[in-house]
């Protein structure tokens, strides 16, 4: 029987960050309680139909941790019978106004990775993008956590941002090293239509491409330094402690999503719930989106890591090795630093993450 | 001689934006009320015609009648005119059908240098003139100023021109009742054998092509072979009639001294063109009237499409645009950099952007034009001269002997204030100095001789920023003289780019070579690699800018969610991939090849 990943949407935010177009709404204590419960029958629905067992949860938002302890805890045990006895389950949090014990609780109902919002350890930084608590809530959530025996942690990291210097940067990183944390996804920034940033960025102060670019390959620098790995163009682990969940989605694994503005991909279909609370609760139907899982989309997600595009992988999906005329172009790419080519595969470098979206223009 | 004493035919000329077609509107509104009282039948049939062929016809001649105070009809005969100079030669062969010009002034503006330049050509074609001063209800309006502007700088009397305001109407009877008092009446000839004076032609995807004439000597009627006297072409007429402000009126006969229509199933206007006489194959007049050259191009650039796969479309958008404009010409072209296009000439630049227009919003194209050129005449070594006008083609420096370029004479009318403006325009253009009038004591006439190819892109522009709008132009084609040319190349990343490539003259070639190496810097988006941007004489580099290498582009995380919209914007990228043009390993969007050849001047 295959393993699936299970993803858990929480479309809840106590507010709104100004550059997050992810869907969220606020809500109050009756919302979330009318929520969670169609949130659990679901999960039971879909999942009965569905007939697999699911090696990863990953409850994501949204701020997940605005449901409290005692829910996320309810919900998590509403999926553990679908679940993997290995599984790794994994609860975002934005790390304002937790409890020790909501830790405890969620380490309690299994929960063994937390992935929290640190964005930047300069609180001046924080602030610009509307986070509401300083570093040292981060730190201290960081360490509860721990106490409560979730020792993956994932700590995300945003760059190019508002202010940011090479100086800055520098500290936050420190900050995360310091604390142990075995995981790091760090971001740059990106202007989405429709946040308050895109509609500003004139007015922001924002570190140009250029500047943007040296953030980033410092990060992977400094990273790799203290035994963090890079394994994705925005996602570092210690060994051993990469995300299990996200790597299904780099790997064009199948993944169930449940929650307003979730996504699916299941048997070569994808589809997704509409952005919208009441059609969930009402069931409504997951809008189609396409099929997926062919050779372009799946090379596409495997070239985000650094592993890359394997031949022995790929014989083993598609019957064939990498075709010729992508290594070929690829070489070019090689010829000039972007990317690596070797018998086992292709793969970016990190100044080829940096124009993946050229380059993948180019050769697939 | 016998007179058709109620026939009056005539034009209008005015500097641009004194108020012709304003004129012309309330002509017809004056006129065609009598029109539709008289003759509401006719009017209503017409106009079922009309409506069946969902055409509207273009007025560029309309018959008007006209009750005037002496108790006569009179049939009035509206000849419009282009008013640009890039149309001189169609302006000159509207005057020969006429024996009358209204000139109109702005009574706040005055003589400006189109009102001169049309005056003299009116008088070429000892044309009578009826001078009309309008827009007199602008606050700024000086009626007696303007008047006395005409008759001191053209020496027309004035005292009798009507003062009027075509916006509002006032006044404007009293054009009509000149005009019937101060245009001659034509000529009686019907007695002579045929002979018709082409003055404009317009092709109609029903009739073929409608040929406007005025009859001189002579009748032309259906079922007449009709014979074009420069081609040799015969047809069969099909139909004559008049012009009316809404409809065509079909008529049995055309006779001396008339304008009208005539219809002879022609496929395309180069067979009927501006300036050829008419006559018939049965009763063929000995000569031609006086006047007809065929109009050729000046200027002349590259056509291509931005997307290779409209080139069939390019080609049958051109052709059929020829059908209706024979100054047009275009020859297939093949350029390393932009693929399969068209050499088309154009009588000037606003020729050449009308035409480019209209492909792009009739015909619903994306164009890439390149640098416009003129006729360079290259005198070789071995004593041969070859006509340059696509810098592809200009001889090995080597091989020339010398060139020439054509010249123009310019007259520029300004404020004297602007005067050292001006001159130092000109001057920058490589003008020659020839002399300087003043028509009186706040207009200035400058007259300069230019080549050609200075005022070909923008001259007009910057005149106008360096004279905040005051100054007017006007010119004519002069002679070719000797020039020191170099053709200047544009590389990217080591690779020619051989639409981008244009002759110039020699004095001005590092400061546009220098200009361009920046514009394309600026334009042209950084992309992986460093690309340098050189511009050459021949392997000589003389401006050289480097485009930086892209760092990074959206880097985007990618969970469950975004799978799709990542493919998607994938999708789009290798699209987009298709709009740029690929020099060698470089692409070039087409905005970056726009910019290049819109160099501005400031």
């Amino acid at each position: 029987m295959k393993n699936i990943g299970l993803y858990l949407h929480i479309p809840f935010c106590r507010s709104k960050c100004p550059y997050c177009d992810f869907y969220s709404v606020k809500a109050d204590a009756s919302v979330r309680e009318q929520y969670a419960t169609a949130l659990k029958k679901r999960i039971k629905a879909e999942m009965d139909d569905l007939d697999c067992k699911a090696d990863t949860l990953y409850i994501g938002g949204g701020t997940p941790s605005v449901l409290g302890a005692e829910k996320l805890s309810e919900i998590v045990n509403s999926a553990t019978p679908y679940l993997a006895s290995d599984a790794e389950i994994t609860v975002e949090c934005n790390p304002y106004a937790l409890s020790a014990d909501f830790f405890k609780t969620l380490a309690f109902s299994g929960v063994n990775r937390i992935s929290m919002g640190l964005q930047s350890a300069n609180d001046a930084e924080r602030r610009s993008l509307g986070r509401l608590s300083d570093s040292e809530t981060v730190k201290n959530a960081v360490l509860d956590a721990q106490n409560a025996g979730i020792t993956n942690i994932s700590l995300d990291v945003m760059l190019g941002i508002p202010r940011q210097t090479e100086k800055t940067l520098a500290n936050t990183l420190d900050f995360c090293v310091s604390l142990g944390v075995p995981h790091i996804s760090a971001y740059i920034l990106k202007l989405e239509e429709g946040t308050v940033f895109y509609r500003k960025q004139n007015s922001l102060a924002l570190p140009d491409d250029d500047a943007a670019a040296d953030l980033y390959l410092q990060t992977c620098e400094t990273l790799e330094r203290n035994g963090i790995t890079q394994y994705e163009i925005s996602n570092f682990g210690k060994h051993g402690f990469e995300s299990r969940h996200n790597i299904k989605y780099w790997n064009c694994d199948e993944y169930l999503g449940i929650g307003p503005a979730a996504h699916s991909f299941i048997n070569g279909k994808r589809f997704y719930f509409e952005r919208d609370l009441n059609a969930f609760y009402g069931g409504a139907k997951p809008v189609p989106d396409g099929s997926g899982g062919d050779f372009t989309e799946y090379a596409m997600l495997r070239l985000r890591l650094a592993e890359g595009l394997l031949h022995s992988e790929t014989e083993k999906r598609f019957g064939h090795k990498i075709p010729d005329e992508m290594i070929k172009k690829s070489a070019f790419f090689a010829d000039k630093g972007f990317m690596e080519l070797d018998g086992n595969g292709i793969r970016l470098t990190r100044k080829g993450f940096l124009l993946s979206n050229s380059i993948l223009a180019e050769i697939l | 001689m016998q007179k058709k004493e109620f026939i009056r035919n005539f034009s209008i000329i005015a500097h641009i934006d004194h108020g012709k077609s304003t004129l012309a509107d309330r002509l017809l509104e004056l006129t065609e009320t009598v029109a539709k009282r008289d003759m509401q039948e006719q009017l209503l049939d017409n106009m079922d015609l009309e409506r069946e062929r969902g055409i509207t016809i273009k007025a560029h001649a309309v018959k008007l009648d006209y009750k005037a105070a002496d108790g006569n009809t009179y049939e009035l005969n509206l000849i419009d005119t282009p008013g640009h100079v890039d149309f001189n030669y169609e302006v000159s062969r509207s005057l020969a059908a006429c024996e009358g010009a209204v000139l109109i002034v702005d009574a706040s503006q005055g003589v400006e240098a189109q009102t001169l330049a049309n005056t003299y050509l009116a008088l070429d074609h000892d044309l009578e003139l009826v001078p009309v001063i309008n827009k007199i209800d602008l606050p700024a309006a000086d009626p007696e100023r303007a008047a006395k502007e005409v008759e001191d700088i053209i020496g027309l009397d004035c005292s009798e021109a009507p003062r009027v305001s075509a916006k509002t109407g006032e006044n404007v009877e009293k054009v009509l009742e000149s005009i019937v008092k101060n245009v001659p009446a034509p000529e009686n000839n019907d007695q002579k054998p045929l002979r018709a004076l082409v003055f404009d032609s317009v092709y109609d995807s029903y009739k073929g092509v409608i040929v406007y004439v005025r009859v001189v000597d002579g009748q032309i009627r259906a079922g007449d072979t009709m014979r074009m006297m420069a081609t040799g072409a015969e047809f069969t007429v099909v139909e004559v009639g008049y012009m009316r402000p809404t409809f065509m009126e079909k008529t049995d006969v055309l006779s001396s001294g008339e304008v009208g229509y005539i219809t002879a199933s022609i496929k395309t206007v180069g067979d009927a063109r501006v300036g050829d006489t008419v006559t018939t194959a049965e009763n063929p007049a000995s000569e031609a009237l006086p006047g007809y050259r065929k109009v050729n191009p000046m200027v002349f650039c590259g056509v291509y499409p931005a997307d290779g796969a409209d080139y069939e479309a390019l080609r049958d958008a051109l052709e059929k645009l020829q059908l209706n404009d024979a100054a047009l010409s275009f020859e297939p072209e093949t350029s390393g950099a932009l693929g399969f296009g068209f050499r088309c000439g154009f009588l000037g630049l606003l020729h050449l952007e009308i035409i480019q227009e209209r492909l792009e919003r009739e015909y619903n194209l994306d164009l890439v034009t390149t640098v416009p050129s003129v006729i360079y005449k290259i005198h070789l070594t071995n004593g041969e001269m070859a006509e340059i006008d696509n810098p592809s083609r200009y001889p090995d420096p080597a091989a020339i002997d010398y060139a020439e370029e054509p010249t123009v004479e310019a007259h520029i009318y300004a404020p004297p204030e602007y005067v050292g403006a001006i001159m130092d325009l000109c001057q920058d253009r490589r003008g020659v100095y020839i002399g300087m009038t003043y028509l009186d004591s706040d207009r200035v006439d400058l007259h300069y001789k230019l080549p050609l190819n200075e005022i070909i892109y923008d001259f007009f522009d910057a005149l106008k920023s360096r004279t905040r709008g005051y100054a007017s132009f006007d010119y004519e084609l002069s002679d070719y003289q000797r020039s020191s040319l170099v053709k200047l190349d544009v590389l990217l990343n080591g690779d020619t780019i051989d639409a981008l490539s244009f002759i110039i003259h020699s004095e001005k070639a590092y400061a546009r070579a220098r200009k361009i190496a920046e514009k394309l810097k600026d334009n042209i988006p950084r992309q992986m690699f460093e690309i340098p941007v050189q511009v050459a004489i021949g392997s000589k580099v003389i401006a050289r800018e480097t485009v930086k290498a892209m760092r990074k582009d959206v880097l985007a995380k990618c969970y469950g969610g975004d799978i799709t919209r990542k493919k998607k914007l994938l999708e789009k990228q290798k699209e987009g991939k298709k709009r740029m043009r690929q020099f060698g390993t470089v692409e070039v969007p087409q905005e970056a090849f726009m910019a290049v050849l819109k160099l501005d001047d400031e």
